[in-house]
């Protein structure tokens, strides 16, 4: 490998459409949600640099680590949950196509994206406090919930594509437009199962301020809250560019630099959309999501692999 | 699964006044709950006692930042029986008008925080939004947003005008068109309705036992209420339902709130339309005969008692005041209790409690075994001395 092509490699790693661009546009993704939600609760809403703001604040905070904890973990814990987001953006498409595809890819993705869930689990858990320990358990409750959904809509397409690749499934959706509405319903349970991924509004039941306080992040301050509040942000970007490379075409089969502004219009939709969603409700119980999810929302998504698997035959 | 018990209060962002709740979990599920007053005892009654009737009315008035209206013309009541004072008609009708635009605030002000509970943050902000036009009704009545000091001994201190009559006529259409809009929201939204049925259930019977009052009462199906059961000011000329709602859950103390809101613009509305005249204000001595005096008042809470005795001299012997959220803390830890943890800031605020009205302090000495009650001075050096031990100082000040 000649230096120049290691530089290359750095360059995407860190800046393009790595961590530098992730990062970014995550906070303006945040910041764009909280701007919406403003607007449609008739509010002002944070000016456009909040987020980076926040970020830049919390860094300069103490960071308090409980005596209780576990030192070593409670620290590393915001950095494993924002390497597996940036790891899972390696295979999924920015441009035309992902910057590491392979076949299966689109099983790693998943279970990357699963991480993050997971370290918020263990980042409650080992903070001892009753707010914490409470948080972490409906962390992986509705780890549970939302999951099965979330992985049975993201097979529909793939079986119609016949390819575990993201860029795959993408580029066969650019080459078959037609093909794109007969996924909005594996779309919709998707979405649906992103906002709980994301554990907003109506599903961010494990850090319900009026319930359990700050949930799993209340004992967490200063720089470690900020690179949760970063893993969240980036795993935003992460899941609308997975949902529209697996839904909704990806980069409609354009070339590298031309791909881009449709890349940053189809995520910007997903966030409108989950934003939209985060107006409309109230927070529902933990029990009340599971039945949700299970009775409603996996049957739905259940209906759209079927429906998939018989397009698939159709068209041979 | 073992047991947590979890700590709500006294500093909880579902709490906006320090209370405590201690909730026992097994899971997500309450398995036991307590409720602990007095975090924030303010010494209100015995400080009444060293001042004036007229700085009384102020002090009363700071009981409560949203009933305040409901504290003094309870009191004024009291003061203006003993005094034997011929309120005028005028006055009266005023009096009723703030308190039905204080009712409109306050329940307007509910629901918002009952939307803030169980997290429907839009709510919150289209009903705070809203409801600063009855905010700017009564700052435009009274010059002030919050007390409104529009009671004054023997009357009211402020007139309407006209133009004031037409500002709040308009602004009271408006309300509501939107409160129309929230009772449909209320009865048809999805998960609003998953957070609210079969919520923090009060039976019949129990909300009995445990003297429940207001619109948590009447939620349970209780027909109960200051302004129809015992008429006063001018509540008997006026034309009114008593909202009543038998599912005994916090959805039905949301729509009992939201349909009383529909109520309360009518009574608005034949207030202003048939204003009768006169004077506004009488003169009541400064010295009050010497007797006692009770009063209750269908405060936006419920039934807000005061007693008042005095003794022939221009300051109250002995002022007492029963708020309605202490008469529903009772009813709180039953709703709570068999619930899950989800539900319990919604419940609690439910009976749209107002800790600070409630909270009142007795020593209880049980070497001696009988109840001693402080003076002012003393209270006072205790909570000099208090600080000082904590490194406070506050006699240097």
């Amino acid at each position: 490998m000649t230096l120049d092509s290691t530089l290359t490699q750095l360059a995407y790693l860190l800046i393009f459409p790595g961590f530098l661009f992730l990062a970014l546009y995550g906070m303006y993704l945040q910041w764009l949600d909280r701007k919406l939600c403003a607007i449609m609760q008739n509010r002002v809403g944070p000016p456009w640099f909040q987020a980076l703001a926040d970020f830049i604040k919390l860094l300069a905070k103490e960071v308090i680590v409980p005596d209780a904890a576990e030192s070593r973990l409670f620290r590393l814990l915001p950095f494993f949950a924002m390497a597996a987001v940036m790891t899972a953006l390696v295979s999924i498409p920015v441009g035309r196509s992902a910057l590491f595809g392979f076949q299966g890819d689109m099983v790693v993705v998943i279970y990357l994206l699963t991480i993050p869930t997971v370290t918020f689990f263990l980042a409650g858990w080992s903070s001892t406090s009753p707010y914490s320990t409470v948080g972490a358990m409906r962390v992986l409750t509705q780890l549970f919930a939302y999951e099965v959904p979330m992985m049975l809509s993201l097979i529909g397409p793939a079986i119609l594509a016949g390819s575990w690749k993201i860029t795959g499934i993408s580029i066969f959706f650019a080459a078959n437009p037609i093909l794109i509405p007969t996924q909005l319903l594996g779309f919709a349970t998707a979405l649906v199962a992103l906002q709980g991924k994301l554990e907003r509004i109506p599903f961010d039941i494990p850090h319900a301020k009026n319930e359990i306080v700050g949930g799993q992040f209340t004992e967490y301050s200063g720089r470690l809250l900020a690179f949760f509040y970063l893993a969240i942000d980036m795993e935003l970007v992460v899941g609308a560019a997975l949902l529209s490379a697996v839904f909704l075409g990806g980069s409609l089969g354009l070339t590298r630099w031309a791909a881009i502004p449709v890349f940053l219009a189809k995520t910007l939709a997903i966030t409108f959309l989950l934003a939209l969603l985060k107006v409309l409700m109230a927070r529902i119980r933990i029990e009340q999501m599971i039945n949700f999810c299970w009775k409603y929302l996996a049957p739905l998504a259940m209906a759209q692999v079927l429906l998939d698997v018989f397009l698939k035959y159709r068209l041979g | 699964m073992s047991k947590i018990t979890i700590p709500l209060g006294p500093q909880h962002p579902a709490l906006k006044e320090p209370e405590n709740f201690m909730l026992v979990l097994e899971g997500e599920q309450i398995t036991g709950a307590t409720v602990n007053l007095g975090y924030n005892h303010r010494g209100m009654e015995k400080a009444a006692e060293e001042r004036t009737y007229m700085q009384d009315l102020y002090l009363i008035e700071r009981v409560c930042g949203i009933c305040s209206h409901s504290h003094t013309t309870c009191y004024i009541t009291n003061v203006e029986e003993l005094a034997k004072a011929e309120t005028p008609k005028r006055a009266l009708a005023i009096r009723t008008l703030f308190g039905e635009l204080e009712r409109v605030h306050s329940h307007l002000l509910w629901l918002g925080v009952a939307g803030y509970e169980m997290g429907f943050e839009t709510l919150f902000m289209y009903t705070w939004r809203d409801r600063e036009q009855v905010l700017d009704c009564l700052e435009m009545l009274s010059g002030n947003r919050v007390h409104y000091s529009i009671n004054t001994l023997g009357g009211v201190r402020r007139d309407i005008t006209a133009e004031q009559k037409a500002g709040v006529l308009k602004r009271i259409k408006y309300l509501e068109e939107r409160t129309k809009y929230y009772i449909s929201l209320a009865t048809e939204e999805t998960t609003l309705l998953a957070r609210t049925q079969n919520v923090g259930k009060l039976p019949y019977d129990v909300a009995i036992e445990r003297g429940a009052v207001g619109p948590t009462a009447r939620a349970s199906g209780i027909a109960r209420d200051v302004r129809k059961d015992d008429p006063y000011l001018i509540y008997g000329e006026l034309d009114f339902k008593l909202i009543t709602h038998n599912t005994c859950d916090v959805f039905g103390r949301l729509v009992v709130r939201a349909l009383e809101l529909m109520e309360s613009y009518k009574m608005i509305e034949q207030i202003l339309n048939n204003l009768p005249e006169g004077p506004i204000a009488v003169k009541v001595p400064w010295r009050i005969p010497a007797g006692e005096a009770v009063n209750h008042y269908e405060a936006p809470r419920g039934e807000d008692i005061h007693y008042l005795k005095a003794n022939n001299t221009d300051k109250p012997e002995r002022l007492k005041v029963r708020a309605p959220t202490l008469a529903n803390l009772q009813s709180v830890a039953y709703m709570m209790e068999g619930g899950w943890l989800a539900d319990v800031p919604l419940v609690i605020a439910a009976i749209d409690p107002c800790m600070s009205c409630t909270d009142r302090a007795v020593v209880w000495n049980p070497k001696k075994g009988k109840k001693e009650i402080y003076g002012w001075e003393e209270l006072r050096k205790m909570g000099i001395e208090h600080y000082k031990r904590r490194g406070v100082d506050f006699t240097k000040l």
